[in-house]
């Protein structure tokens, strides 16, 4: 056994494989630790916040200000208020006005908006301009305002009594405040989803459950096919006879369509994530019966199993200490594909809305659904479903390296 | 012909059987459900629909179709009968459209999608493998890794990178939909040109998914037929190598016409998923609009389909592999 172990772990691909499989399963157990938060709480109001930290503007007011003078403050307040589109717009404005082209610089701020001030009215129309158009200047010009100014800007409170304003304080241009003295800040590292759900840990947690549900279906569907390529090919028979009957019937049948008939009828109420995960077992053991039943067909006939046969073992005795301990090594091979397509599955039933129900757990499938639903993948919004469908490719691969890993070692045809 | 002939009744009459065991399963394991479906079916309509003269001629019709107070075998072999006459009932989501009219105009979608770009990815993922074997070097260095990391990609995954990249950041295609939304469906050059356009994405992203197994599967098998003895055997005979080549393709192709019939099922799943991403309308949208509807006799009937055009693909790989494989040519010859 130990010896076993050791040529495993000699074998690239498979340490390869088993250090990304660790590396998710960690994540997924430390993180709770660290990050204590919900993961289903809705904190943002609103769909689709982008990552980023996360700063609470009433307390950074109240935190200490700092004055820092940076030469670039102004240009980048004027460049992330002021985008190139919004300066090409104002030019063809100015154009159309009748300002020569060779006298507009757009890359010249403090040049284009004298312009713009002096020139800008928005009464007047131009031939052919649309009406969105028009209003879109109008937009322009109002967030224009005050853009260049130097002043600072007031805070004030409204007095309880009299209802008037007070002036409690100003915020220069050149403060800051540092963010560790601001009491909320709030990272979002993958930004929220479409429930306003912080992404990441979401991401963690369903991470945790959809590896339970591929191995709660990965167990059953190989536990099932054990079973049946055992007792098929050893007895043989008519016991054989009708095994690989029911086998060969549910090997055609996609098992789609069996997931979708089973989910649909237990019903969105009953769904939780081991439903999902016992009947994707129960449709996936068909291809693991028949490898078993191929192994255990060329073992039947072996010198060592006959004598067993002849000391008056019973079968169990002989399935047991006979068989299973040289296929071993295959059956742990199929469990682990069983359990990446187990995860596979989940998602692709969750795409087709047939998943497990959605205020309960997250799964991968189930994030993956909702961001579909919600366009996030036509809007831009990557951050919903690209760490998905990395964390799903990044199991399923480090699944498929492990096995190639230990086929190369068992099988020795393969090795190069 | 006569072993042949043997060869294709054997699979015409497991192609029966399964599909007679698929129907049976279609029926009753939504009935073997805990709970009475007519009174599940009646709840979900009080949700979902607001029409009262609808939900009260679906009720009838359903009662009326499967007769749900008949005893069960009663109910199976009217359920067989209407059936085979093409009638699933009315659709709940869609009232008042019967099923199979939804079907009929989402089926071709699909079919046309789905087995064009399952046969092209199986060609050129075999043809890839094969080369990758002859070969080796780098070409096999580099076509090894990207085949493993693609295959292993789900398939939605990949629709929604290809939607991302080709759609979304690049534009050259639409991101949607099986034609253009300002048109209607008929002959003209301009909606043929919409439909090939639409198509272009969901059609590849099927194919990248086959490739990738195809690939990896086509390469082992031919490394095993090239080290086998019979090429050896050939060489020291001094028969030329672009001969051996073909022979060891051919006999490394067999397995894989098994594993395209094996397969496909499951990757008629994934492009049902797929078709979901680019909401293309195929079957894999309707079952998304029969699930969000609560649509039962949609989802049964979506489902019997699937498993027919799954089937059906099935004996047609068997028979070409009939054909194609020597063992049963020489059970011909006998």
């Amino acid at each position: 056994m130990k010896h076993t172990i050791q040529q495993v772990f000699h074998s690239g691909k498979f340490v390869v494989g088993f250090s990304i499989f660790v590396a998710i399963l960690l994540i997924v157990i430390v993180y709770p630790l660290i990050i204590t938060d919900p993961p289903l709480e809705i904190i943002g109001q609103g769909t689709f916040f982008p990552p980023g930290i996360y700063v609470n503007v009433y307390d950074s007011i109240g935190s200490t200000a700092y004055i820092l003078n940076l030469d670039n403050a102004a240009a980048k307040r004027i460049a992330s208020k002021l985008s190139n589109d919004d300066r090409l717009a104002m030019k063809d404005w100015l154009v159309a006005d009748g300002i020569p082209e060779n006298q507009i610089d757009i890359n010249n701020t403090k040049a284009l908006l004298d312009q713009w001030e002096k020139n800008y009215d928005p009464k007047k129309s131009f031939p052919g301009m649309t009406y969105a158009k028009q209003r879109y200047y109008l937009r322009l010009n109002t967030s224009l305002q005050g853009l260049l100014s130097t002043e600072g800007v007031s805070i004030a409170a409204k007095n309880a009594d009299t209802g008037a304003l007070e002036e409690t304080g100003t915020v220069k241009q050149s403060d800051y405040v540092n963010i560790n003295q601001v009491p909320n800040v709030r990272i979002l590292p993958l930004g929220t989803d479409n429930f306003g759900r912080d992404v990441l840990t979401e991401l963690v947690k369903a991470t945790g459950v959809s590896l339970q549900i591929g191995f709660v279906a990965g167990i059953i569907a190989t536990l099932i096919g054990l079973t049946l390529g055992l007792l098929g090919g050893y007895i043989g028979g008519m016991v054989d006879d009708v095994t690989m009957f029911i086998t060969n019937l549910f090997t055609v049948i996609p098992p789609i369509v069996l997931l979708i008939l089973i989910s649909f009828s237990i019903g969105q109420e009953k769904r939780g994530a081991f439903t999902i995960a016992t009947v994707i077992g129960f449709t996936a053991w068909p291809w693991t019966t028949r490898a078993v039943r191929a192994q255990v067909i060329s073992l039947r006939n072996r010198d060592h199993v006959n004598l067993s046969k002849l000391s008056g073992h019973s079968i169990v005795h002989i399935i047991l200490t006979d068989i299973l301990p040289y296929i071993a090594s295959y059956v742990v091979m199929a469990l682990i594909l069983q359990i990446s397509l187990g995860i596979l599955a989940e998602a692709a039933l969750s795409i087709l809305g047939l998943g497990p129900r959605t205020t309960e757990v997250p799964t991968l499938g189930l994030m993956m659904q909702w961001a579909m639903i919600y366009q996030a993948q036509i809007l831009g919004k990557w951050w919903a479903y690209f760490p998905v469908i990395i964390t799903i490719a990044l199991i399923t691969f480090s699944m498929n390296l492990m096995n190639t890993g230990l086929d190369q070692i068992f099988n020795p045809a393969l090795r190069e | 012909m006569k072993g042949y002939r043997k060869y294709f009744l054997n699979k015409l009459l497991w192609f029966l059987v399964t599909f007679v065991f698929a129907f049976i399963l279609n029926f009753f394991l939504p009935r073997l459900m805990p709970g009475d479906p007519v009174a599940a079916i009646v709840s979900r309509l009080a949700q979902g629909m607001s029409n009262a003269t609808g939900v009260q001629a679906i009720y009838q019709q359903y009662v009326d179709l499967f007769g749900t107070n008949r005893p069960m075998l009663e109910q199976f072999f009217l359920y067989v009968k209407n059936v085979a006459q093409g009638d699933f009932g009315f659709s709940f989501s869609q009232y008042p459209r019967t099923v199979a009219d939804v079907l009929k105009s989402s089926i071709w979608w699909t079919v046309c999608l789905q087995f064009p770009a399952i046969i092209v990815g199986w060609l050129i993922g075999n043809t890839l493998g094969a080369l990758a074997a002859y070969l080796k070097g780098g070409f096999d260095k580099v076509l090894m890794p990207v085949s493993i990391l693609v295959s292993n990609f789900p398939a939605f995954g990949m629709a929604v990178i290809l939607l991302l990249i080709f759609g979304v950041t690049l534009e050259w295609f639409p991101t949607s939909g099986g034609y253009g939304f300002d048109l209607i469906p008929n002959f003209s050059w301009k909606f043929v040109w919409s439909v090939i356009v639409h198509y272009q994405l969901p059609f590849w992203s099927i194919v990248l998914i086959a490739i990738g197994g195809q690939a990896i599967g086509m390469r082992s098998m031919s490394i095993y037929e090239l080290n086998a003895d019979y090429v050896k055997y050939s060489r020291f005979m001094g028969i030329k190598d672009r001969k051996i080549v073909g022979y060891v393709f051919r006999n490394a192709m067999l397995p894989q016409i098994t594993g395209l019939a094996l397969a496909i099922g499951t990757m008629v799943g994934g492009a049902l998923v797929a078709e979901i991403i680019f909401s293309y309308p195929g079957l894999g949208s309707t079952i998304l609009t029969a699930v969000l509807g609560q649509d039962y006799p949609l989802i049964s009937a979506t489902a019997l389909i699937i498993t027919l055009m799954v089937l059906s693909a099935n004996f047609l790989i068997e028979l070409v592999y009939g054909i194609l494989d020597p063992r049963i040519k020489a059970a011909q010859a006998d």
